[in-house]
C-alpha cells in the first residue's frame, strides 16, 4: 500500500494543484501566520500527473470563504479547493480570479502614493485574466511580476 | 471613518440620474481617460465661451462665493497661476500653498489628513503632487471635487484639455487631422494623455521619436483597438510635410536613470525653418513648454507657431472646467 505523506484531515480545507514552490505564498495570501489556531500542513514538491510537480496546503478546522480562496488565483490559477467535512470531500471548487485585488499586492512603482504611509490598502484592478494583467488603481501602472510583490 | 470608495460615486450617479446634477457638477477630474468624447466636447465649447471673460473684456460672477484650494506640493508656475487666474475671473476666491515649506506636510502629515482638513475650507481642490496616484487617493478622502494638476510622472488631464482646445480652436475639428507627436514619447506624460484623447476623437496619429524613446506598446495597442491607423518613425523629415499639427516635446533629463542614455538622444530633433520648408501652410506647431532647443527661436515668428497661444488657452479651459464642476456653467 502506498504510504501517505500527510494523513487525511477530519474537517477543514485542502488547497491542491498549487504550482510547485508557491505554497508559502498561498499561506501569505490567506493571511495564515502565527496567529492561526488550527493545524496547517504544507506539502511541497509532490509529483503530479497533470502538473509534473505541485504543492498542497491543508488547513484544519477552517473552511475558507470564496473571497479568500479567489485571492489564490492571482498566483495559482490552477489550484483546486476541497472543503472537507468528517473526512469526506463536501465541496470541490476551482479558484476564480476576483476583479480587484485589495491589500494583497504592493505596487512596484516606488513613486506610487500607495507605497507611502497613507491610510489606504493597495488596490489592483484585474485588466485581463489570461494572461494575468493587473494595474495599480492609484498610479495606473501594470504590475509586471506578481509573486515578488505579494504583501 | 473612510467611506467605502463606491459609496460616493453611487450617490453622485443617483443625483445625475434624477437630474439634480449635470454630468460635471461635483465631479473629480483625475485622468483624461475618465472623460468621454462628449465630456471633452462640452469642456471645449464652454472654454470657447469663456475667452472674452478670460481676457477681461467681459465680467463674470458665476463662481461668486466659491473657494478653490490649490495644493501644490511641488512648484509650478503656469498651472497654478492659470488656475488662480481662472477662479478669479469667475468671481471666486483661491487659497492654498505652493511648496510644502511651513505647512503641516513637513511635520509628517499624510496627504489623506491634509485633504480632510482642506475639505472644510473650500468647494473644490486642485492638487499637484510628486507621487503618482496622489489625486486618486485625495478624491477618496473628500466629497469635494478634486482636479488633478499633475501627479509625478502620472496624469495631468487639464494640460491635455488645453492641448485639445488649441487643436480644435485652430483646426476646427479632430477627425481627419494628421497629428504628429515628436520627441520623448516614452516618458512624456503629456503625449501619453494626448494620444489617448486623440484616439477617442478620431485624429490620425504619427509618432516620431528616437528608437529608445518610442511610445509605449500598450498605448499603441490602445490606438489600434480604437480602429485608427498610425505611423511610427524615427525620421521627422519623412512625415513633416503631411502633418497638420506638430506636437513637439522636450526630452527631459530628469526622466533618464542613465545620463549617458540622455546624452545619446538629447537634441535628436530640432524644428527650424529648414525643417518646415515643405510643411503644409496650415501646419500648427505646439509645445507644452518650457522648450529648450527643440524649436528654434526663428520659428516663433512664423504663423505655424501656436505654443504661446496654447499656454494662454490654459485660462479659458480651466475656467470652463471650474465653472462646469462648481455649478456655474449651463
Amino acid at each position: 500500500m502506498k504510504e501517505l505523506r500527510v494523513t487525511p484531515i477530519k474537517n477543514g480545507t485542502v488547497i491542491d494543484h498549487i504550482p510547485a514552490g508557491l505554497a508559502l505564498k498561498v499561506l501569505k495570501i490567506l493571511g495564515i501566520g502565527d496567529s492561526v489556531t488550527s493545524t496547517v500542513t504544507v506539502t511541497m514538491h509532490v509529483p503530479s500527473r497533470a502538473m509534473g510537480w505541485k504543492d498542497i496546503v491543508k488547513v484544519e478546522d477552517r473552511e475558507l470563504g470564496t473571497r479568500e480562496i479567489d485571492k489564490i488565483a492571482l498566483i495559482a490559477p490552477t489550484a483546486t479547493v476541497n472543503v472537507i467535512r468528517n473526512y469526506n470531500v463536501a465541496e470541490k471548487r476551482r479558484v476564480t480570479l476576483p476583479d480587484r485585488a485589495i491589500g494583497i499586492l504592493r505596487c512596484a512603482n516606488p513613486n506610487c502614493i500607495s507605497n507611502l504611509k497613507e491610510p489606504i490598502e493597495s488596490e489592483f484592478v484585474v485588466r485581463s485574466k489570461n494572461p494575468l494583467r493587473v494595474v495599480c488603481k492609484y498610479c495606473d501602472r501594470e504590475l509586471e511580476e506578481i509573486v515578488p510583490h505579494i504583501l | 471613518m473612510r467611506a467605502p470608495p463606491w459609496g460616493r460615486a453611487f450617490f453622485k450617479l443617483n443625483l445625475r440620474i434624477w437630474g439634480l446634477m449635470s454630468d460635471f457638477q461635483g465631479r473629480d477630474v483625475l485622468s483624461i481617460r475618465e472623460l468621454t468624447k462628449s465630456d471633452i466636447q462640452l469642456v471645449l465649447k464652454t472654454a470657447k465661451k469663456m475667452v472674452p471673460i478670460a481676457v477681461g473684456t467681459r465680467r463674470s460672477r458665476s463662481l461668486d462665493g466659491k473657494i478653490l484650494a490649490t495644493l501644490f506640493f511641488e512648484p509650478s508656475t503656469r498651472t497654478r497661476l492659470s488656475f488662480e487666474s481662472a477662479m478669479a475671473r469667475l468671481g471666486g476666491r483661491v487659497l492654498g500653498f505652493s511648496g510644502t515649506e511651513g505647512t503641516s506636510v513637513q511635520k509628517g502629515e499624510t496627504l489623506a489628513d491634509t485633504i480632510r482638513m482642506v475639505e472644510a475650507y473650500s468647494d473644490a481642490i486642485v492638487l499637484r503632487h510628486p507621487q503618482e496616484g496622489a489625486a486618486r487617493l485625495a478624491a477618496e478622502f473628500t466629497d469635494k471635487p478634486v482636479i488633478n494638476a499633475g501627479d509625478g510622472a502620472g496624469q495631468h488631464p487639464t494640460q491635455t484639455l488645453l492641448d485639445l482646445y488649441t487643436i480644435w480652436d485652430e483646426k476646427g475639428a479632430f477627425q481627419g487631422q494628421n497629428v504628429t507627436l515628436v520627441g520623448d514619447l516614452r516618458y512624456g506624460r503629456t503625449v501619453h494623455s494626448l494620444t489617448y484623447a486623440l484616439a477617442e476623437l478620431g485624429a490620425h496619429l504619427t509618432f516620431v521619436s528616437p528608437p529608445t524613446l518610442e511610445m509605449p506598446r500598450e498605448i499603441l495597442e490602445h490606438v489600434k483597438e480604437r480602429g485608427l491607423t498610425f505611423r511610427v518613425t524615427n525620421r521627422l523629415e519623412d512625415v513633416v510635410r503631411e502633418a497638420d499639427v506638430l506636437y513637439v516635446t522636450r526630452i527631459q533629463r530628469e526622466r533618464f536613470p542613465d545620463p549617458q542614455e540622455y546624452e545619446a538622444v538629447a537634441g535628436s530633433y530640432r524644428i527650424d525653418e529648414a525643417v518646415l520648408r515643405d510643411a503644409k501652410r496650415g501646419l500648427i506647431i505646439m509645445h507644452p513648454l518650457p522648450r529648450l532647443a527643440e524649436i528654434a527661436p526663428e520659428v516663433d515668428r512664423t504663423k505655424h507657431a501656436v505654443y504661446f497661444k496654447q499656454a494662454s488657452n490654459a485660462v479659458p479651459v480651466r475656467m470652463a472646467l471650474l465653472d462646469l464642476i462648481l455649478g456655474g456653467a449651463e
